[in-house]
């Protein structure tokens, strides 16, 4: 095999064997991103071999060279989130979660595509272009993390970091073919993420086994004094405590007919809850009345938080401002509307704009407090299905991998393929997208969600489908 | 109508700097003296991804803010963002507190002339401050150091009725937050910063006004003439049938009269929304009851127990009480000498002078509290007259010397021996036959001329006593 096939921890196989060095990893990744970058436009930057010996040389991924969306921070490292905004910003600190993975001795390969500040579903948005589904290049990548999944099924790199405000690692992973795991709100630091929607907002790891996800997930995780919204907690060995288990009620949402699916995206999650049932598996069906108002209730709160994260991008201190040499600004709105006018692509605009409206006097209750109201009521419905089952299956959308340019130009179209991810990020509970082995004509993936802090469930669940050729990751040749 | 017809009704949000020693949000330092943009960090000038973290300390200054201030505290509050673009503040919203404030309804207490005035307070709560903009002809430039300062947003009810009440209340809420050390309470400096909210109203109409607010006045005195002037000003708008508007008005002290800032026509939306990086804050009643320990007696509290502790008049008190230290000071003495009222005179008086004059806080006062109560003892035991002590009050505060080693050195002690002093008046009696017979003849007023010859004879040391005793009975020919 080729070492671009390779999972992280074979690659850790070899290296430990003397097989093949660090450098020899990293050059062949090198080499595999000059070959296919240019077809799907994953990464935004490609980073060296480190001059400075990296830290964890005895790491556990000592050596394994990862791709980071370019959402997070990185030191000394360009760092756009996509944006013209932030188009030649380079942070001085880098991201908790990536500091935790450089610490067992990660290698930073590059910084990822995505949708502008993580807005959109499809990897469309993007300052830099979009991405192209490494299955098939006229098809989008899914969003926003789509640089993160394209990469990690082109092998490119054999995990890579995304970010999930709403399905934003899930939704691209199950088009691309990968695995990707959104943590429990609060279990990864947000320090040195650039913040979408803050009550949202949370990172995790894209790979094509099991055992990856479960070994970045362990390191990735962890409580950090610089974000007041991480918590503190001991277990955090999912790698170290994984084990094949399939001694899980699995509940299924009750009347998800009432969803306007694709067909073929319904017949291969009906095959794949068939398929469970065939290995007797526990089934139960739950209710979830407020399904219909995900898409509303989310999009109400992070276009709220997101206009007022996105404030700081003024062109005052640091990123983008309008050229004023030749005619200075007559007046301080001028400076602002016209260097703010030019930073930001039409999606995310539109949610300032809607955000804005959505928070101001006389606006406030009826939108953003009532949305706040359903995303608690939504809350309990989860928590009471949670009594029955251990794990709610769902497809991660009713929509499949599209056509690039099919979709983007009615928003609320877009907005209808999160519907199923969001249940998750409004309920600050961990979910995984799992590529079925079926033969579709694009990859499908399948969402399971679990309780708060049960990632360990996820995952056990995850090594058994895989064990059991229930879900597959494979790269994609692309050329 | 005649302006005795109308009402004044103030209402004053006092922002208070606290004294932590780093900021709200992050661990950078809060002092005063770095150069500019130096005490900065990713946090306070808003970079991407970063996020605020709260400083412990400034819940506690807070909450023992709030205690003296006999503020309800709430166990559980929020923060709140509150949205709008200037360049000096970096994340286009301040992390300020809404509708959960730290500290809720509370009650401030002082004297306005010989009455006790009480202002009730809606609320305060914890914000941090923004950068500050300096402007140079067509350049802005900004200081950051000040971006994420902790404040605490004290809120009166629109209790106050006059001008004076209004100055005296700041200065009250003021001392209070002095005491408790939660604030260095610099006008000047901006470390309390005052924002007035006026309106005048018919004598008996419970509805409010249109309320005009005064921004920044930076001294209690321009605080009394502000609202003094917008008082007269408002009155004649009303009295002139001209509309008052709701806006923002400057206070100019050159000139004495408020300016207009900006109309408030169009009310501001500021987009208040509870902070999702941050929780809600969260106070353990343990926590509370810990602070109410380590509250200080407050200012107008001292001031009511010296009145009637000590049997000072009210002016007296609220001299002594309007810094702790000053207080810490007086009380210190009062436990040598036991004397609280020449203990108070000699505060006020020749300790307040020479603070004044050589421009020292009392904690660097060369003459300890111990020694002025010494002082006082060798006054009050007759070992010097009042007159002496003056002087050796001024030895002392050259040369640090205790009262006592000033008197025996110099030999300045009173003479008590009425022989002596009988010599001395005899001496002056027989120098001075014409005023003697006058005073004999019934112009008794010029007794004081007799005493006052007899203690320059004496150098001063002849006890003020007995002279006048022994002076009565010769002049009165027994």
């Amino acid at each position: 095999m080729e070492i671009y096939q390779l999972s992280a921890q074979q690659i850790l196989e070899r290296i430990a064997k003397k097989e093949v060095s660090k450098e020899e990893v990293f050059d062949s990744y090198k080499k595999r991103i000059e070959k296919i970058n240019p077809q799907i436009n994953a990464f935004i930057s490609v980073s060296d071999y480190p001059q400075e010996k990296a830290r964890g040389d005895e790491g556990r991924l000592s050596g394994v060279p990862i791709g980071v969306k370019d959402l997070f921070c990185t030191k000394g490292i360009r760092t756009t989130a996509a944006s013209k905004a932030l188009e030649n910003f380079v942070p001085p600190y880098t991201a908790t979660v990536v500091k935790n993975l450089l610490n067992e001795g990660a290698i930073i390969s590059g910084k990822l595509n995505m949708d502008e500040f993580a807005m959109g579903s499809s990897n469309e948005n993007s300052f830099f272009g979009a991405v192209k589904n490494p299955a098939d290049l006229e098809y989008v990548a899914g969003g926003s993390s789509g640089g993160s999944a394209a990469a990690v099924a082109a092998g490119l790199c054999p995990i890579s970091l995304g970010s999930d405000t709403g399905g934003s690692i899930r939704l691209p992973a199950s088009y691309c073919g990968v695995m990707g795991l959104k943590p429990t709100y609060g279990r990864m630091s947000r320090y040195g993420m650039i913040s979408y929607a803050s009550s949202l907002d949370q990172a995790g790891p894209l790979a094509r086994s099991i055992e990856d996800l479960a070994l970045a997930t362990e390191i990735m995780s962890g409580f950090d004094g610089k974000d007041s919204t991480s918590f503190k907690s001991e277990e955090k060995a999912f790698y170290q405590k994984l084990k094949a288990d399939s001694q899980f009620k699995v509940g299924v949402i009750k009347g998800l007919d009432r969803l306007n699916f694709d067909p073929a995206i319904k017949t291969a999650y009906e095959e794949f809850v068939e398929e469970l049932r065939a290995k007797k598996i526990e089934i139960e069906s739950i209710e979830l009345s407020s399904l219909e108002h995900t898409v509303s209730i989310y999009y109400l709160i992070a276009m709220s938080e997101a206009s007022s994260n996105l404030s700081r991008y003024d062109g005052v201190r640091f990123g983008y401002r309008h050229d004023f040499s030749k005619e200075p600004p007559g007046s301080l709105e001028e400076f602002y509307s016209k260097t703010r006018g030019e930073a930001f692509g039409k999606e995310v605009k539109r949610r300032i704009l809607l955000g804005s409206y959505a928070l101001s006097a006389g606006y406030f209750d009826q939108f953003y407090q009532k949305a706040s109201l359903l995303r608690r009521k939504l809350s309990l419905e989860i928590e009471e299905a949670f009594k029955k089952v251990d794990l709610i299956l769902s497809p991660v959308s009713t929509v499949g991998a599209f056509k690039i340019g099919e979709r983007n130009k009615d928003p609320l179209k877009m907005y209808e393929t999160d519907q199923l991810t969001t249940l998750a990020n409004l309920t600050g509970t961990p979910a995984v997208s799992y590529p079925l082995s079926q033969k579709t004509k694009l990859p499908v993936g399948i969402q399971f969600i679990a309780p708060h802090f049960r990632e360990q469930s996820l995952l056990d669940f995850g090594l058994y489908l895989q064990n059991e050729g229930l879900i597959r990751s494979e790269v994609q040749d692309v050329l | 109508m005649s302006y005795s017809d109308y009402e004044l009704v103030v209402g004053l949000e006092i922002h208070a700097q606290l004294t932590t020693k780093s900021k709200l949000f992050s661990p950078v330092s809060t002092e005063f003296e770095a150069g500019d943009n130096e005490n900065i960090s990713e946090v306070c000038v808003g970079l991407p991804g970063t996020l605020p973290v709260l400083n412990k300390a400034v819940v506690d200054q807070a909450v023992r803010a709030g205690i003296a201030l006999s503020c309800q505290i709430n166990t559980r509050s929020q923060f709140s963002r509150k949205q709008y673009f200037y360049p000096d503040l970096s994340k286009g919203y301040q992390i300020s507190q809404f509708d959960k404030p730290v500290c809720g309804e509370g009650l401030v207490s002082f004297f306005v002339g010989s009455e006790l005035k009480k202002v009730r307070i809606e609320r305060a709560h914890i914000e941090e401050d923004a950068g500050k903009s300096t402007h140079h002809g067509t350049h802005t430039y900004i200081n950051y150091n000040r971006a994420g300062m902790p404040l605490l947003e004290i809120v009166s009810a629109p209790d106050i009725r006059s001008a004076k009440e209004a100055a005296e209340y700041a200065r009250t809420v003021r001392n209070i937050l002095r005491y408790q050390g939660v604030c260095d309470g610099n006008l000047e400096e901006g470390s309390l910063r005052c924002d007035c909210n006026i309106s005048i109203r018919k004598k008996g109409d419970p509805k409010l006004g249109t309320k005009v607010e005064l921004k920044n006045i930076n001294s209690f005195r321009f605080i009394e003439k502000a609202i003094d002037y917008e008082y007269q000003r408002q009155i004649d708008c009303k009295e002139s049938q001209q509309t008052i508007y709701q806006e923002t008005r400057l206070y100019d002290s050159t000139k004495n009269v408020t300016v207009s800032m900006r109309s408030k026509e169009e009310a501001d939306d500021y987009r208040y929304f509870p902070d999702p990086d941050l929780l809600d804050l969260q106070i353990e009643e343990s926590f509370i009851e810990e602070r109410k320990k380590l509250t200080f007696e407050g200012p107008v509290q001292r001031q009511q127990r010296y009145m009637q502790e000590y049997s000072l008049n009210q002016e007296e008190a609220y001299l002594l009480t309007q810094e702790r230290d000053h207080a810490d000071y007086f009380e210190s003495v009062v436990d040598v000498c036991k004397n609280p009222k020449l203990s108070c005179n000699w505060i006020s008086g020749e300790i307040f002078r020479m603070l004044n004059e050589e421009k020292v806080e009392i904690a660097e006062c060369p003459i300890k509290p111990q020694s002025l109560g010494g002082l006082i003892n060798q006054i009050s035991k007759g070992v010097i007259s009042g007159k002496i002590a003056k002087d050796v009050f001024t030895k002392m505060w050259e040369s640090g010397d205790e009262a006592e080693v000033i008197i025996e050195k110099q030999g300045l002690k009173q003479v008590s021996d009425s022989g002596a002093i009988e010599a001395w008046v005899d001496e002056v009696l027989s120098k001075n036959p014409e005023n003697v017979s006058e005073y004999k003849s019934g112009k008794t007023k010029i007794f004081g001329f007799f005493v006052g010859q007899v203690m320059k004879l004496s150098k001063g040391q002849a006890s003020p006593d007995l002279v006048n005793k022994l002076l009565k009975e010769k002049l009165n020919g027994e």
